[in-house]
């Protein structure tokens, strides 16, 4: 099972990071998405895998899921839906601002021949 | 006490004149003196310890753990120094107060004075390097203030800067320098240092330790090379140069080499650098001075020359050389600052500095004349004054010196400064105050009030009192000064004008009559003066300057070149190269923990995981599609941590992929549609193999990670859970009690983001963007039936279910999956819905509440919550639980930890809220439409034929 976890995170992180180099906004904006999902669950897999187990406590003496990467992972979810959220925001202003959603830093020139493709 | 009060009084009064000018100009002048006499007064307290050979201490801890202690010390060398710095300092107030034009802002003037006041007092009494050092750069900083002054010249500024940037590169040195020292002798404390001067001495880092704190002595003191800063720094107000180049900025550098003298001179090193130096300086600066036509030009490379005489005796290294320079310390002191005053003087009265405009004003202005005489007299060395003393000492010393193992060397050299220095002060008195009377002045000139005259009278007087009775006045001062400076009794001398036919004697009469004899001949010695090529310093450094600035820009913009592709590309390539480096120099072995086995239906996940990956890469030109297929991934990984045994985060991250998706769709509304592949084949290659590297990378370490066994920190949490937060939800009590300020940081950021998000987008509902706005149009088709009736049904009925399963989410989360974040999440969602259903117009209309203060209120009651906890005296977010017992609900608890959970579960809402609506309210002003005010376009309720409602626009 644990391959299937790291081919998970190695796809992911691919995919994210090509997506992220790409020259458009949005394109970008997706690819630090997929590059959050795959940084979750590698933080989560630090606990190591465990099937059935649970993260309550009924038997304290029992065998039970790593609480700390969940609740590390946890609040990492919720940041990252909030840096998304900015980072769309700040496409949209942009992409007003500049009249193009290229992610360089363009000359005036540039900014009219490639802005509206 | 008092020692710390003598430096703190300058910076704490500094506020005075400040405040002082409101209530006039000498309000101002009489503050900022009864500062600094008190200053003086409160050091001359510490005359009698002195006297008696004591050094008065003073030690407050402050950072002890890296050496840096709040330690003042008085000994004779600070006493001398302090006190030349206080006693000048309240003469240049007094001058400064009739000086200043009523244009300048004299309530600045005297709180950078006494900031720079406060500053070197520190650097003379501090008894910790570290605490020096501060003191220096704050020497520095001050000064920039006051040499800029006049920072609506060009000078003013250029000067101030230049002084900046040697002093201060020169700091940077000095602070190595420094910190070798304390490496070497293990501690910061001066007085130990001081103690330790063979350790030093033997060091193999000594060679540094010299270079180093040389060059910051040198930047500070003028030495040639660094010497051109001074000059330029006389773009200041005249009583900033007087104190700044005769008793205070530029004597630091000095008193420094003093200080130090102890534990590095005694060298060959030491000998050749420090007296050479001081040689050169003392022969250029007094050549360059004869020949300058400003006044204080003229005084300024005197000044330069002066400096370098005194280093040349410190570099000698024997007792009666030290001697000889605390006396010329005074001397210097007492006469350059009269001859600036005075020269400011001339300035003020006649309006020019110029000495080819000036002359015969020894009729106009006796009394100047006369302070002026005697001040230069003593600066050229003649008897019966102070400079006449220390001149013949230098010049005795300097007869039976060796430098470069060549007698004669150093002796010639000494006269022929002395000729300069003799003839430079000749031409100061004779070229302004002899000659013919002018009548092309602006005015009448004349002895100005007594205000002015009588800083400098006083200085001048001085300089008499110490040729005259110099064992009376000057003898005790030189005495325990160059005691503490050697460390040791000095050996046995005495201050007197004839100690007979000695060859200092010869060499001054030579100076004499050959200064005489050029000033007599000085247009022919100036005609070939000028033939002689000149090395201007001021365009090397501003050359230098411009080559640095120039580099640093090109650097900077070659790095940092606008494209955020090539900064990723970087940044991503260098991470994965530090992992690769690290990976590569280690053997790793296989993990050994036992792997679990495949799942069916997680395989099935994972497949379309892999696919969903490989096809949004392909299809990431069609946006929505690719938009489609990260929420597919999305939902993957939250199968992931259902599957193994982390419900909570599955709960999380389904409801946070909710709201992503809406909030892109909503995004997305805005921009284009779709993307052209843009990037070249071989960025694609190249992005590509980075991509694949960086994804080997992380798969890798995943891989490594999950095959092996550890130990976590985890069971102390599960042991703690219940006894100490009293909720058996690890996770849960982790963050809302545990990591609560972890949390609590965390909602601020949530909170902050969404009020950056409102101000972006709410600042395009204004201006021109409000315009571009109105006229957007995505180009696409869109379903007339904008708020379907099926939909509006269905998530009413929704709402007060959502609305209660987040209530349930919410309690239990502290003992079952759940909690604030989650909740939030469930009721964002539903409200989403809301919006979705009936539009943006409708549903901001049924909104009670404001999201902004949902944000502030939740970081309210969060906050308040642990504070609570300060104030029974426990740490910030110390949780309490109680548990109660109601007569039907039976057993429950309450935990502040709850109230914690409820900060975070509104600030959730509200922040999630905020982005959301704002995006939706932006994607209403464009619509070519009215706001629609009804839930739905049908109206049910209507009669048959009439139901669907009439759209305007």
């Amino acid at each position: 099972m644990e391959w299937l976890v790291a081919t998970a995170v190695a796809a992911m992180t691919s995919a994210g990071i090509y997506l992220t180099l790409s020259a458009r906004t949005f394109t970008v904006v997706i690819g630090l998405t997929l590059l959050t999902y795959a940084t979750n669950l590698f933080l989560f897999t630090t606990g190591r895998l465990t099937i059935n187990q649970p993260d309550i406590i009924s038997d304290p003496l029992a065998p039970h899921a790593d609480p700390i990467p969940q609740a590390l992972v946890l609040t990492a979810i919720v940041i990252s839906f909030g840096v998304t959220a900015l980072i769309l925001a700040m496409a949209v202003r942009g992409y007003f601002e500049s009249d193009g959603d290229h992610v360089d830093l363009l000359g005036p020139e540039e900014t009219v021949a490639r802005g509206r493709k | 006490m008092s020692l710390a009060l003598i430096v703190l009084l300058p910076f704490l009064g500094a506020v005075l004149p400040a405040l002082m000018i409101r209530s006039g100009r000498d309000a101002c002048a009489i503050a900022t003196g009864s500062i600094n006499t008190l200053a003086l007064a409160l050091l001359l307290t510490n005359v009698p310890a002195v006297l008696r050979g004591e050094t008065v201490r003073a030690d407050w801890p402050w950072i002890s753990r890296l050496g840096l202690d709040i330690q003042f010390m008085v000994d004779g060398l600070g006493l001398l120094f302090a006190g030349m710095i206080l006693a000048i300092g309240l003469l240049v107030v007094i001058y400064a107060r009739f000086y200043l034009s009523p244009r300048d802002s004299m309530g600045n003037f005297f709180a950078y004075l006494l900031l720079f006041q406060g500053a070197m007092t520190g650097i003379v009494l501090s008894n910790n390097v570290l605490l020096l050092l501060i003191f220096w750069e704050m020497t520095s900083l001050a000064s920039f203030l006051l040499i800029g002054f006049w920072g609506h010249t060009a000078a003013g500024r250029q000067g101030a800067r230049m002084a900046l940037t040697v002093t201060g590169c020169g700091g940077l040195s000095l602070i190595g320098g420094m910190l070798l020292i304390g490496q070497i002798v293990g501690s910061y404390e001066l007085t130990e240092i001081l103690g330790s001067g063979d350790v030093v001495r033997e060091s193999p880092y000594y060679g540094w330790v010299l270079v180093l704190v040389l060059i910051g002595c040198f930047t500070k003191s003028a030495q040639f090379p660094f010497h051109f800063w001074l000059p330029h720094a006389m773009a200041a107000p005249t009583p900033v140069s007087a104190y700044l180049h005769s008793a205070t900025m530029v004597k630091a550098g000095i008193f420094l080499l003093a200080r130090l003298w102890p534990i590095l001179s005694g060298t060959d090193a030491w000998f050749l650098i420090v007296t050479t130096t001081g040689l050169v300086t003392m022969l250029g600066g007094a050549a360059i001075a004869l020949f300058k036509d400003d006044l204080k030009a003229l005084l300024a490379y005197s000044t330069v020359s002066h400096l370098g005489l005194m280093t040349m005796l410190l570099g000698f290294s024997t007792p009666l050389a030290v001697v000889a320079c605390m006396l010329h310390v005074i001397n210097h002191a007492a006469f350059k600052a009269a001859l600036f005053l005075n020269t400011g003087i001339i300035d003020h009265e006649t309006g020019t500095r110029d000495i080819s405009r000036l002359g015969g004003l020894w009729r106009l202005m006796p009394g100047t004349a006369l302070v002026a005489t005697v001040a230069a007299a003593s600066m050229a060395g003649l008897p019966p004054l102070g400079g006449f003393l220390s001149k013949e000492m230098m010049l005795e010393e300097a007869a039976h010196t060796k430098l470069f193992g060549l007698a004669g060397l150093l002796p010639a050299v000494a006269t022929l400064a002395a000729i300069f220095s003799f003839a430079y002060s000749l031409r100061y008195v004779v070229h302004t105050f002899g000659g013919r009377q002018r009548d092309d002045y602006a005015r009448p000139p004349h002895d100005p009030g007594f205000g002015l005259w009588l800083s400098p009278a006083l200085l001048a007087s001085l300089a008499v009192l110490i040729g005259l009775f110099p064992e009376t006045i000057s003898g005790p001062v030189v005495r325990f000064s160059s005691r503490s400076v050697l460390g040791a009794e000095p050996p046995e001398f005495h201050l007197s004008l004839w100690h007979g036919v000695t060859p200092a004697l010869w060499m001054s009469a030579i100076a004499v009559g050959v200064g005489c004899f050029a000033i007599l001949v000085y247009g022919l010695v100036d005609r070939g003066w000028r033939w002689l090529p000149h090395p201007e310093a001021k365009r090397a450094f501003d050359a230098t300057v411009a080559g640095l600035t120039g580099a640093s820009r090109r650097l900077s913009d070659g790095l940092h070149n606008g494209s955020l592709q090539r900064y990723l590309f970087v940044m991503i390539s260098t991470a994965w190269l530090v992992g690769a480096v690290s990976f590569f120099g280690h053997t790793l072995d296989a993990g050994t923990r036992p792997t679990l086995p495949v799942n069916p239906v997680i395989l099935v996940g994972w497949l379309l995981l892999i696919g969903a990956c490989v096809l949004v890469v392909v299809l990431q030109h069609e946006r929505l599609l690719a938009l489609i297929l990260v929420n597919v991934i999305g939902l993957i990984a939250s199968m992931f941590f259902i599957y193994f045994s982390a419900p909570d985060l599955a709960l999380t991250q389904i409801s946070v992929e909710v709201v992503t998706l809406i909030l892109m769709l909503l995004a997305l509304y805005f921009l284009p549609k779709q993307t052209l592949l843009e990037i070249t084949r071989r960025a694609q290659v190249r992005n590509g193999i980075l991509a694949v590297l960086v994804g080997i990378g992380a798969g890798g370490l995943t891989w490594a990670t999950t095959t092996r066994d550890f130990t976590s920190l985890s069971q102390y949490y599960w042991d703690q859970a219940l006894p100490g937060s009293g909720g058996a939800n690890v996770v849960n009590v982790i963050l809302v009690d545990f990591r609560g300020f972890d949390t609590f940081g965390e909602i601020m950021v949530l909170g902050i983001s969404a009020l950056i998000i409102f101000a972006l987008l709410n600042g395009m509902t204004r201006g021109p963007l409000a315009v571009k706005l109105a006229a957007w149009n995505s180009g696409e088709r869109y379903s007339p039936n904008r708020h379907p009736l099926v939909m509006v049904v269905v998530t009413r009925l929704m709402l007060p279910l959502s609305l209660m399963v987040a209530a349930f989410i919410f309690f239990r989360g502290h003992n079952l999956p759940g909690g604030g974040f989650i909740a939030a999440l469930v009721v964002s969602i539903a409200l989403v819905m809301q919006y979705m259903a009936s539009g943006f117009g409708w549903a901001a209309k049924q909104v009670r509440f404001d999201y902004h203060a949902l944000i502030g209120g939740g970081a309210l009651i969060a906050g308040a919550t642990g504070i609570s906890a300060m104030v029974l005296g426990l740490p910030f977010l110390t949780s309490g639980f109680e548990h109660f017992h109601l007569p039907i609900v039976g057993e429950f608890e309450l935990s502040s930890a709850l109230a914690f959970d409820l900060g975070v579960f509104l600030t959730v809402i509200g922040g999630v809220m905020l982005a959301l609506a704002q995006l939706s309210f932006l994607g209403d002003s464009t619509t070519r439409e009215a706001v629609n005010e009804e839930p739905m376009d049908y109206n049910p309720a209507a009669p048959m034929g009439n139901r669907w409602r009439k759209r305007k626009g």
